[in-house]
C-alpha cells in the first residue's frame, strides 16, 4: 500500500495541518484536509496524520466534518486507541443544536469497525431514535442494524426491537421503510420482520408517501402477510391497483408480484393482473436502459410459462434492433420462437432469416436453432429457409444447419425425407466438431435414404487419423456399423478400417472401448448387432412434451421480481423432460443401452421392449391423460396387491414402467397411476381397485390404458408385462 | 430490480457531478447521503442537494446521453455512436445572461423510433417511445403548466374521425404530475424541482403517423472483372430518399450494409465531398456517413466490394441495411407542447425552452 515517497508527504501534510497559520485561514485549512482524504482514495497510508484530523473536525464547517468523519471511519481500525479520543469528539457533536451535526455524528460512528464499540454507540442511537428531527431519527434506525452488525451473535436487544416497531408509525416515510430494513437485519435468524395485521395496513395506507425505492421494498416486505378473509384481500387489492400502472417498472413488476402471491387462490385475478400489466412490461423490454430492457425481456419470458397468447399480438416487439447487444438478441429470439401462430409464422421466419448471416457466429447459429424449433410446427416453410443457407457455403451456417436438421428428423420424423435430400445434395460438409457429429449421426441413422452416404462416410475414414476430437470419432464408429446394417455391401470394405484403426491405434480409452463392444457384437452376428445397435429413428412424443404447455403461475411467481429469471437458474421441472432430448451428444450413448425384452409367460408369441425414457412430470402426465381416449380396459383377475409402495415401484420399475402417483394405504377406491414408453409410443395407464362406479373393481384390480399414438400391439405386450410382474407381488402376500 | 437500482443510481450522480479527481470528495457527498448501509435513503435530487454544501461545485449540465455510456453488461457499440444528440443538448448558452444563467427550464419531448421495412418497402413493423423531460434550473417553481395538442388521442378506441389526430396507444406519467385537466383540455401540471425529471412516457406501435423518414431503393449485382482468375465484385447502389418535410433536415445520418464475407477493399462513388464510406472487413460491412441530409433530397452512391470467390449464394448476405440518424425539431407522432406556462409568474427573466428530437432507436431496410 504505502507508495513510494509518502513519507514525505505525509510530513508535509503533517506540517501544514499544524501550521497555525494556515489553521486560521479557514480556506487553506479545507484545503489541505481535502488533499488528504485525496490521497487517502488513491491508496496513500496517511493514518499517521489521525491526531491533526481529529483536532480538524472542531468545525462549523459541514463539508470539512464530513470529509473529517469520512477519514475517521476509514482509519478507526487501523488505531482504535487514537479512535477512542475521537468516539469523544463525536459523542459531543451527537448534542449539538444542529440536527444535520447530530445526525452526521451519528452515522459516521456507527460505521467504526472497532470491538467493542457498541458500549459507545448504543446510548446515542436510543437517544436518536427519540430525537425531533426525522433525519436524526433516520440515521439512528439504521444504526440499531449496524450495531447488530458489530456483534452479530450476541442475544437481540428486546427493547431496541420493541422501539422499532413502534417507529413504523413515524410520520416520516424514509424512517418507516428504515425500520423495516434495521428490523430485518436485526431479526435475520428468526425469519426477519414479522408483518402483522395492523402493519400491513398501516404500510399499505403510507405507500404513496413513499418514493418508488420505498415503494418496490415495502411491497416485497407485504409478500410475508397473508389476509385473513377475501374481502380483506380484495381491500388491499384494489388500494394497490394503481401501482400496478406506476411509471417507474420496478414498483409495477414488485406489485404484480404481490398480486400473484395473493391472489393465488382466484387465477381469474391472477390474469387479470397479468393482463393489465402486460402494457408496462412491454414498455420495459423497449427501455431506454439496455439493462432494463433485458430484465424485462425475463420477465416477459416468464410470464409466458403460464400465459403463452398474452404477448402474441405484440411479437413485433420481440424483432431485434440492429444495435442491441446479443444478449438481448438471445432473450428477444426465444420469446419469438414462442409467440410464432398460423398468423405471424411467415413474418418471424423472415425476421430469423435476417438474423442467420449476422456478424457474429454465436447470434447466427441461435437464429438457425431457433428457424429448427419452429420447423417442428411448420416443417415447409422452414426447411426452405434451411436449405437456402446451406447454399451461403460458410462453415458456422453450415454446421449449425446440419445440427438443426438432426434434432428436427429426431423430433419430427416427418421431414425426415426433405432432410436426407437436403444432406445429399449438400456438398460441404462441417468442419467443427459438433457439426461433424450431427452429420454423421444423419448418415448412420439414415443412410438408406441417402443416396452419396457411404461415400461422406469414406471420406470421414479416410480422415479419422488426423481427427482429433474423440467425440467424433466415436459417432463415425456408430455411424458405421449402423450404416453397414442398412447398406451392408457397399460398407463392408470400408467397415473395417475404422475398427482397427481405433482398436489397434487410438490412445483413447473410449474410443477404444467402444471400437471394441462393435467389433464383438459383430462377431456375434449380424442379427445380433441390428438388435443392440438400431433404435428408434425418432421420438414422435417428444414433440408433445416440447411443445407449449401452459403452467400454472403458482410454478414461477415465487421467483418473478427477483434475480431468479434474469439468471435462468430457476429450473422448471419440465425441462428435465426436454433437456435429455436436448442434448444430442448423450442421445448415442442413450441408444447404445440394449432395451429390456421380455417375454411374457401368458402370451409367448408377443414380444414387446419397453423404455423409461424421460421421465414425465405430473402436469403433462394430467393433461395428456384428459386428453386422451381409453383404448383398452381390463379387469387383471387378482386383487391390488398389498406391498409398500416402495416395493411395488421398484417391482414396476424393474420392467421399465414408471410409477407416477398412488393413494396411499388402504384408502378405497385406490389408485395408481404408471407410465411407460414402448417402440415409438407412450403408454398411460391407471391402476384401480374398490371404485362403486367401475364395474368388477370390488374384488379385482381394473387397468384403463390410454396411448400416443395408438399401437394395439403395444398395449397387448404391456398388460400382459404388468400382470407378471404384480401377480408374484400379491402372491407374495 | 437490481438492474434498475444500479442504473437510476448512476442516473443520480452523472447529473451531479463532473468527475474530476479534485472533486473526488463531491463524489462521496453525495452517495454518502444517498445511501446508508447499502439502503437507499433517497433518490430526490433536490433533497441529495442541499446535503452538498460546497461552492466549489461546477454543476455542469447534465447531458442526456451520459446515460448511455453506463454499461452493466460491457462496452457500448453502437449506442454511443448514435446517440451523442447535437439537438437535445444543443448549446444554448449564448442567449444566458449573466444572471438569467440560472432562470431556465427546458422541456425536451424526445421519441425513439425503431423501423423495419420490408424488401418491397413496405412498412413491417413500427414503434414509437417517446418522453417528455424537464430540465429545471429555476430557483424556485410552484407550478407549471404544460400543454399539449388538444386532439391528442389515447388508446385505440379513441380514434376520431378525422385523421390530423395525435395518437399515443397509451402514457404514463410521473408520480406528481397532477392530471386533473388532462381529459379535457390536455394539461399536464408539474411543480418540477430543480435536476431532470420524466413527465411523460409514451408509446405507439404498429403504426407510424407520418411516412418513414427514409425510403431506400437499392440494387446489388454480381460483376466477374475477370472470369479466369475468379476475381469478381459485388456492386451495390443505393438510392436514399428523405422523406422529412423540405425544411427539416436530418443529422449524423449512417447507413451500415452488411458485405459478402471475405471482401477486401472497396471503392465508391458518392455525390457529395462531405459524405465519407469505408469497408469494415471486422463486421463484414460498409458504413455510408452523411452528416446532413435536408428534408426531400435523394442521395445515390455506388459501391464496388471487391471478392474473391463469390458465389451466387453470397449475395444472400447481403442485407439487411440498418441505419440511425437524428431528426432535430420533429416528433414522428405529431406530439407537440402547445404552451408552457409558470405560475405564478416568475419574478425576473425566466426562459422556456421547448425541444423537440426523433432518434432512430432501430432502423432496418430489409433488401
Amino acid at each position: 500500500m504505502p507508495y513510494l515517497g509518502s513519507e514525505e508527504v505525509v510530513k508535509e501534510l503533517r506540517r501544514a495541518l499544524s501550521n497555525p497559520n494556515v489553521q486560521a485561514d479557514r480556506l487553506r485549512y479545507k484545503n489541505y484536509i481535502t488533499k488528504v482524504i485525496r490521497y487517502m482514495t488513491q491508496g496513500l497510508d496517511v493514518s499517521a496524520l489521525f491526531m491533526d484530523m481529529v483536532k480538524a473536525s472542531a468545525t462549523v464547517d459541514i463539508v470539512q466534518k464530513k470529509l473529517v468523519y469520512l477519514y475517521m471511519c476509514t482509519y478507526a481500525s487501523d488505531k482504535p486507541d487514537l479512535a477512542l479520543l475521537a468516539i469523544n469528539t463525536l459523542r459531543k457533536d451527537c448534542a449539538d443544536p444542529n440536527p444535520m451535526v447530530r445526525g452526521l455524528a451519528l452515522r459516521n460512528m456507527c460505521n467504526f469497525r472497532m470491538p467493542g464499540m457498541t458500549e459507545y454507540i448504543e446510548q446515542p442511537i436510543v437517544a436518536g431514535l427519540r430525537d425531533k428531527a426525522s433525519y436524526v431519527r433516520r440515521v439512528a434506525v439504521l444504526g440499531c442494524a449496524k450495531m447488530h452488525s458489530l456483534q452479530p451473535n450476541t442475544e437481540i436487544d428486546g427493547t431496541i426491537v420493541n422501539e422499532l416497531y413502534a417507529l413504523l408509525r413515524d410520520p416520516d416515510p424514509v424512517v418507516v421503510v428504515n425500520c423495516l430494513r434495521a428490523l430485518e437485519e436485526i431479526l435475520k435468524d428468526e425469519g426477519g420482520v414479522v408483518i402483522n395485521k395492523p402493519i400491513a395496513h398501516h404500510l399499505l395506507n403510507r405507500m404513496k408517501d413513499l418514493d418508488s425505492w420505498a415503494q418496490s421494498e415495502v411491497l416485497t416486505f407485504l409478500l410475508r402477510y397473508r389476509p385473513r378473509s377475501d374481502d380483506e384481500l380484495f381491500d388491499i387489492l384494489s388500494l394497490l391497483d394503481a401501482f400496478l400502472l406506476s411509471s417507474h417498472a420496478h414498483v409495477a413488476v414488485a406489485t404484480l408480484r404481490l398480486f400473484l402471491h395473493l391472489a393465488s387462490a382466484h387465477p381469474t385475478v391472477q390474469a387479470d393482473a397479468l393482463l393489465r400489466t402486460s402494457a408496462p412490461l412491454l414498455a420495459t423490454c423497449g427501455a431506454a436502459s439496455r439493462e432494463l430492457r433485458f430484465a424485462g425481456l425475463c420477465h416477459v419470458q416468464q410470464v409466458m410459462r403460464s400465459q403463452p397468447g398474452l404477448f402474441g399480438t405484440h411479437y413485433k416487439r420481440f424483432f431485434c434492433g440492429y444495435s442491441e447487444p446479443s444478449y438481448i438478441k438471445f432473450r428477444k429470439m426465444e420469446i419469438l420462437v414462442e409467440l410464432v401462430n398460423d398468423e405471424n409464422v411467415s413474418l418471424v421466419l423472415e425476421e430469423l432469416r435476417s438474423y442467420c448471416t449476422d456478424v457474429s457466429p454465436e447470434l447466427a447459429q441461435a437464429a438457425i436453432a431457433a428457424i429448427g424449433r419452429i420447423a417442428r410446427t411448420y416443417s415447409e416453410k422452414c426447411l426452405d429457409i434451411l436449405t437456402g443457407l446451406l447454399g451461403l457455403k460458410q462453415d458456422h451456417i453450415t454446421s449449425a444447419v446440419i445440427q438443426t436438421f438432426r434434432d428436427l428428423v429426431w423430433f419430427c420424423p416427418q421431414s425426415t425425407a426433405a432432410v436426407c435430400q437436403t444432406v445429399g445434395a449438400c456438398v460441404d460438409s462441417p468442419q467443427d466438431s459438433e457439426g461433424k457429429q450431427a452429420l454423421l449421426w444423419l448418415l448412420g441413422e439414415h443412410g438408406d435414404q441417402i443416396s452419396s452416404a457411404p461415400y461422406v462416410m469414406e471420406g470421414y475414414i479416410d480422415g479419422l487419423k488426423t481427427e482429433l476430437s474423440s467425440a467424433v470419432k466415436m459417432e463415425l464408429l456408430t455411424a458405421a456399423v449402423k450404416m453397414f446394417l442398412c447398406r451392408p455391401a457397399e460398407t463392408q470394405d470400408m467397415l473395417g478400417r475404422p475398427l482397427h484403426y481405433c482398436i489397434e491405434e487410438e490412445s483413447d480409452v473410449c474410443v477404444r472401448d467402444r471400437a471394441l463392444l462393435y467389433y464383438r457384437l459383430l462377431q456375434r452376428g449380424v442379427e445380433e448387432t441390428r438388435k443392440v445397435v438400431t433404435g428408434p429413428k425418432s421420438d414422435p412424443s417428444m414433440s408433445v412434451l416440447t411443445g407449449r404447455q401452459e403452467e400454472p403461475i403458482s410454478e414461477w411467481a415465487s421467483t418473478f421480481n427477483t434475480l431468479g429469471p434474469l439468471a435462468g437458474c430457476d429450473l422448471c421441472p419440465q425441462t428435465d423432460a426436454t433437456s435429455a432430448a436436448d442434448q444430442p451428444s448423450c442421445r448415442a450413448e442413450n441408444e447404445l443401452l440394449p432395451d429390456v425384452t421380455l417375454s411374457s409367460p401368458d402370451d409367448t408369441e408377443e414380444e414387446i421392449s419397453l423404455s423409461l425414457g424421460p421421465p414425465l412430470s405430473h402436469e403433462t402426465f394430467e393433461k395428456m391423460w384428459l386428453d386422451l381416449e381409453t383404448l383398452h380396459r381390463q379387469t387383471l383377475g387378482f386383487p391390488r396387491p398389498r406391498a409398500a409402495p416402495d416395493t411395488l415401484q421398484a417391482a414396476l420399475q424393474l420392467v421399465k414402467i414408471q410409477t407416477l402417483a398412488f393413494t396411499p394405504g388402504d384408502t378405497v377406491p385406490w389408485k395408481a397411476y404408471i407410465y411407460t414408453r414402448s417402440t415409438e409410443t407412450l403408454i398411460l395407464a391407471e391402476l384401480l381397485q374398490g371404485d362403486q362406479q367401475a364395474p368388477g373393481s370390488d374384488e379385482s384390480l381394473v387397468v384403463s390404458v390410454k396411448q400416443q399414438p395408438v399401437n394395439q400391439h403395444a398395449i397387448r405386450g404391456f398388460v400382459s408385462v404388468l400382470k407378471s410382474v404384480l401377480w408374484p407381488i400379491k402372491s407374495k402376500n | 430490480m437490481v438492474v434498475n437500482v444500479l442504473s437510476f443510481y448512476f442516473y443520480c450522480h452523472t447529473k451531479q457531478i463532473s468527475l474530476k479527481s479534485t472533486q473526488l470528495y463531491v463524489f462521496y457527498l453525495c452517495v454518502s447521503d444517498h445511501q446508508d448501509f447499502g439502503y437507499i435513503q433517497t433518490t430526490s435530487t433536490d433533497i441529495l442537494k442541499n446535503f452538498i454544501q460546497t461552492e466549489a461545485v461546477s454543476s455542469k449540465p447534465f447531458s442526456l446521453f451520459d446515460l448511455s455510456n453506463v454499461g452493466l453488461f460491457g462496452a457500448e457499440t453502437q449506442q454511443s455512436k448514435v446517440a451523442p444528440s447535437v439537438a437535445a443538448s444543443r448549446p444554448i448558452m449564448s442567449s444566458r445572461g449573466e444572471q438569467g444563467g440560472k432562470n431556465e427550464i427546458f422541456v425536451d419531448v424526445i421519441e425513439r423510433l425503431s423501423v423495419v421495412i420490408g424488401s418491397k418497402g413496405v412498412l413491417m413493423k413500427a414503434d414509437i417511445q417517446g418522453e417528455i423531460r424537464i430540465k429545471c434550473f429555476l430557483p424556485t417553481c410552484s407550478e407549471m403548466r404544460i400543454g399539449l395538442n388538444e386532439e391528442l388521442s389515447i388508446g385505440k378506441s379513441q380514434l376520431k374521425g378525422y385523421s390530423s389526430a395525435v395518437r399515443v396507444d397509451e402514457c404514463r406519467f410521473h408520480q406528481a404530475v397532477k392530471l386533473d385537466e388532462f381529459d379535457t383540455f390536455r394539461i399536464l401540471k408539474v411543480c418540477p424541482s430543480q435536476g431532470e425529471q420524466t413527465v411523460m412516457q409514451y408509446q405507439l406501435c404498429d403504426e407510424l403517423p407520418c411516412a418513414p423518414p427514409f425510403q431506400l431503393f437499392p440494387s446489388v449485382e454480381k460483376d466477374y472483372v475477370n472470369r479466369s482468375v475468379n476475381l469478381s465484385m459485388v456492386l451495390i447502389f443505393l438510392k436514399l430518399r428523405c422523406d422529412l418535410p423540405p425544411k427539416s433536415t436530418a443529422l449524423n445520418v449512417s447507413i451500415t450494409v452488411p458485405v459478402p464475407k471475405g471482401s477486401t477493399s472497396m471503392s465508391q462513388e458518392l455525390s457529395s465531398p462531405d459524405q465519407t464510406a469505408e469497408l469494415q472487413p471486422k463486421n463484414k460491412a460498409l458504413l455510408w456517413e452523411i452528416p446532413r441530409f435536408p428534408g426531400g433530397a435523394q442521395l445515390s452512391a455506388l459501391f464496388k466490394v471487391d471478392v474473391p470467390g463469390l458465389s451466387s449464394a453470397s449475395l444472400l448476405e447481403v442485407g439487411p441495411v440498418s441505419m440511425s440518424f437524428e431528426l432535430p425539431k420533429q416528433t414522428c407522432t405529431g406530439l407537440q407542447i402547445r404552451f408552457l406556462r409558470l405560475s405564478p409568474t416568475q419574478t425576473g427573466l425566466s426562459q422556456r425552452w421547448v425541444r423537440y428530437v426523433t432518434h432512430s432507436d432501430s432502423y432496418t431496410i430489409r433488401i
